[in-house]
């Protein structure tokens, strides 16, 4: 044990002294936060306004579209149908026009489904395109209805509108909302953990080689067991790796304090948000807030948290075993890149059964099964947990977990051992058994 | 059960490392054929071989690198298991230390590998670190150092821990003449302490130099083992080297080739003498210097012994 934990340490200080690991640790926040307040200051920027001419032959559609100015719209339609539709074609450019929506006259209305035209230099938004397409959809259908004699109010109050209202046997009240934010809670978390490993996965990696390169490895395992080289390494370079990442998150939230104190900027998701829907949002929230909250912390917030330290734990390890794996099986760095997509593989699998099979149905078989398998467990079950998650399944899953990362070190250390000294020779069953006892 | 185990004991008395018919094969490569070895306690003990004879291999075995497919490995009476590591220091052929690790802390981490207390390391390195005067290195990293100096940080790491068998490949390989020296009478140093050292090398002038005990391995086989003496005893022809000034020089081989084997000799003197090798076969020296001395001045008598280079490529040619 004792030897172990002089691995430990001498892994994590020559981690952590690295000159590189010191410079990336102070310089990465400050790029990360560097781009979002970038993005935060774009996307506050007000766009320039785009005028749309507008020329309706049929005078039914132009004043809907001048309603939709407003000063929060990016798209300014002016009503030039009096104008020459080939004199507004040609003038596009000259007259700084976006572009010109021509809406021709028919004798039938069912005509103008398919005849009215956006003519512009450049290629229109989607949205854009969509928008005027709902507009005049919209003013169809009202024609339409009333064409046919139709009271339109009575179709309106026709229209039911369903909504359930959740409660839990235990009589607490429920809200539908909840389960997103569970949802994102526990991918949230998940997402953590697949991160961390794509970001420090390869630091074991390369560590496991060093004594390769250096050249030091017949000292060292005639000093030590391969297996005790492997978990100290795995273990100090984690945790020089949970010391980096802490720093950036402290240094990156602080950051991002500073940043929107001194630059007024909003750099949280609020930004992306138009004033308008804010607004709508804020007067939603206000009554069902309470709630809301109230129902967060039923959630089981001590057991989520606990999962997600024993899995990001567990989770981590397992994958650096695997990528100690491929360390002891190479002898340089260069020779690991066909190794290491067979290792991201069953990550990005875990992310997608979590946010497909989890999101739909929480206890689904699919569900449970990934939960259970320890390459995919340490996503799938964080999801799973603050839906509540019987405890034998945890109880499995996490002795899965541990036991699976075990027998990975073991193998990874036979790997090394036989890697450095056996020169190509083929084990046999007699022998592998040898190795099992050494 | 009993009677191995009085066994082992008896060996031990004298021996400190017992090799007992150990296998090795890589596929169908057979790298050691049941070589067997004794290596005395306190002595040097020359382990001699072409290149890729088997003496890494058997190295590697000892230090619980690799296992041997059968046969075992005694240290000091007991059966060789993993708290062995801590007697034994091991200077490999392939040289390599931390790059980027400094000297002090590096010797520290792997002293405390095997098995010292932090304390006690420290107090080691302190002592060699005086004695070979590179106290000034403690806080250089070994990629600021040149191979040779390296090379020497590695000697103190291997020696640091007191073991009692040190192991060394190739010690003064990358070493320049000075400092070849200081290691050579380091080594001796560490036999008067009462070491026990296994010497692996091509080297033969220093295996003649250092060794009390070789052992010859060719070809995954033990060819010969023994004290040095014992061995030069074994392979000498009793022959002699001769120098003679004489008048009747025709006289003097008529004599010789009556009873011996006669062919010129090759060694430097200052006079003009004949010079002879003279094979005895069965007759003794006394008879040949009887002719000698009735036939003109003796001015060189000397017993041809042959070197350990001699047994060496005569051994392995054969």
């Amino acid at each position: 044990m004792s030897i172990i934990s002089l691995i430990i340490k001498r892994e994590f200080f020559a981690k952590v002294r690295n000159k590189s690991f010191i410079v990336m640790t102070f310089l990465s926040p400050l790029l990360f936060v560097g781009i979002a307040v970038f993005v935060g200051y774009l996307s506050s920027m007000k766009a320039d306004v785009k005028r749309v001419a507008i020329h309706d032959e049929t005078g039914l559609f132009a004043s809907e579209f001048i309603a939709q100015n407003s000063e929060d719209n990016a798209y300014k339609y002016l009503d030039l149908s009096q104008i020459d539709s080939q004199y507004l074609k040609d003038s596009i450019t000259n007259n700084g026009y976006e572009g010109v929506l021509l809406i021709p006259k028919t004798t039938d209305v069912h005509d103008l489904e398919s005849k009215i035209e956006f003519i512009s230099n450049s290629s229109p938004s989607i949205s854009f395109i969509e928008n005027a397409q709902d507009i005049i959809a919209r003013k169809l259908t009202k024609i339409n209805l009333e064409n046919a004699h139709l009271d339109t109010l009575a179709i309106k109050k026709a229209q039911a509108n369903v909504n359930i209202y959740i409660a839990k046997t235990s009589g607490e009240e429920g809200l539908k909302g909840l389960n997103e934010a569970k949802i994102a809670i526990g991918g949230a978390f998940g997402y953590l953990i697949m991160m961390f490993i794509i970001i420090y996965g390869n630091m074991v990696m390369r560590s496991v080689i060093e004594e390769k390169t250096n050249r030091i490895v017949e000292i060292i395992i005639s000093s030590v067991k391969p297996f005790q080289l492997m978990i100290g390494k795995i273990i100090g370079t984690s945790l020089a790796g949970i010391l980096q990442f802490t720093i950036w998150v402290i240094i990156g939230l602080s950051l991002m304090l500073a940043a929107s104190v001194f630059f007024g900027v909003n750099v949280g998701p609020a930004a992306s948000m138009s004033p308008a829907l804010v607004e709508h949002t804020q007067t939603e929230f206000a009554g069902t807030a309470q709630l809301f909250i109230k129902e967060l912390w039923n959630l089981p917030i001590a057991s989520i948290l606990i999962g997600f330290i024993v899995y990001f734990i567990g989770g981590y390890f397992l994958y650096s075993s695997f990528y100690a794996a491929i360390g002891a099986a190479v002898d340089n760095q260069t020779d690991s890149q066909q190794f290491l997509l067979p290792v991201i593989m069953p990550l990005m699998l875990s992310v997608y059964v979590g946010f497909f099979s989890v999101v739909n149905d929480p206890n689904s078989t699919i569900a449970v099964a990934f939960s259970m398998f320890p390459l995919t467990s340490p996503i799938v079950m964080l999801m799973r947990i603050p839906f509540g998650v019987p405890l034998w399944q945890i109880a499995i899953s996490i002795t899965l977990l541990f036991g699976t990362f075990l027998l990975v070190v073991w193998f990874a250390a036979k790997i090394y051992r036989v890697g450095i000294l056996m020169y190509g020779k083929k084990p046999s069953w007699k022998e592998l058994y040898k190795w099992l006892k050494y | 059960m009993t009677p191995p185990k009085k066994k082992i004991q008896k060996i031990s008395m004298n021996t400190l490392l017992e090799v007992n018919k150990i296998v090795k094969q890589y596929g169908d490569y057979v790298a050691l054929n049941e070589v067997s070895l004794s290596v005395p306690k306190g002595s040097i003990y020359g382990l001699l071989g072409p290149n890729g004879a088997g003496k890494t291999s058997l190295i590697r075995i000892i230090n619980q690198i690799t296992m041997p497919d059968s046969g075992q490995v005694i240290l000091d009476g007991e059966k060789l298991q993993p708290k062995h590591v801590q007697y034994i220091g091991y200077l490999p052929e392939e040289r390599g230390l931390y790059q980027s690790m400094k000297v002090g802390e590096q010797c520290l981490y792997l002293a405390q590998m095997k098995g010292l207390s932090k304390a006690e390391a420290k107090k080691q390195l302190d002592y060699w670190f005086d004695r070979l005067e590179i106290q000034g290195w403690w806080n250089k990293k070994i990629q600021e150092l040149s191979k040779g100096m390296a090379q020497k940080i590695q000697f103190v790491v291997c020696v640091l821990h007191k073991p009692k068998l040190l192991i060394f490949d190739e010690p003064f390989s990358g070493f320049d003449p000075v400092n070849a020296n200081i290691i050579k009478d380091e080594i001796l140093a560490l036999k008067e302490q009462g070491s026990t050292i296994i010497f692996s090398t091509h080297r033969m002038e220093s295996v003649e130099e250092l060794c009390d005990h070789i052992a010859l391995i060719h070809k995954s086989n033990k060819l010969i083992e023994g004290k040095l003496e014992d061995v030069k005893r074994q392979h000498k022809t009793n022959s002699f080297e001769v120098g003679i000034l004489t008048d009747n020089v025709e006289g003097l081989m008529y004599d010789l080739t009556q009873k011996f084997t006669i062919s010129p000799a090759h060694f430097k003197s200052l006079n003009q003498e004949l010079k002879l090798e003279i094979q005895l076969g069965n007759a003794v020296p006394n008879e040949l210097l009887n002719i000698l001395t009735q036939r003109g001045q003796v001015t060189h008598f000397v017993e041809k012994i042959p070197t350990v280079n001699d047994i060496f490529i005569q051994t392995v040619t054969k």
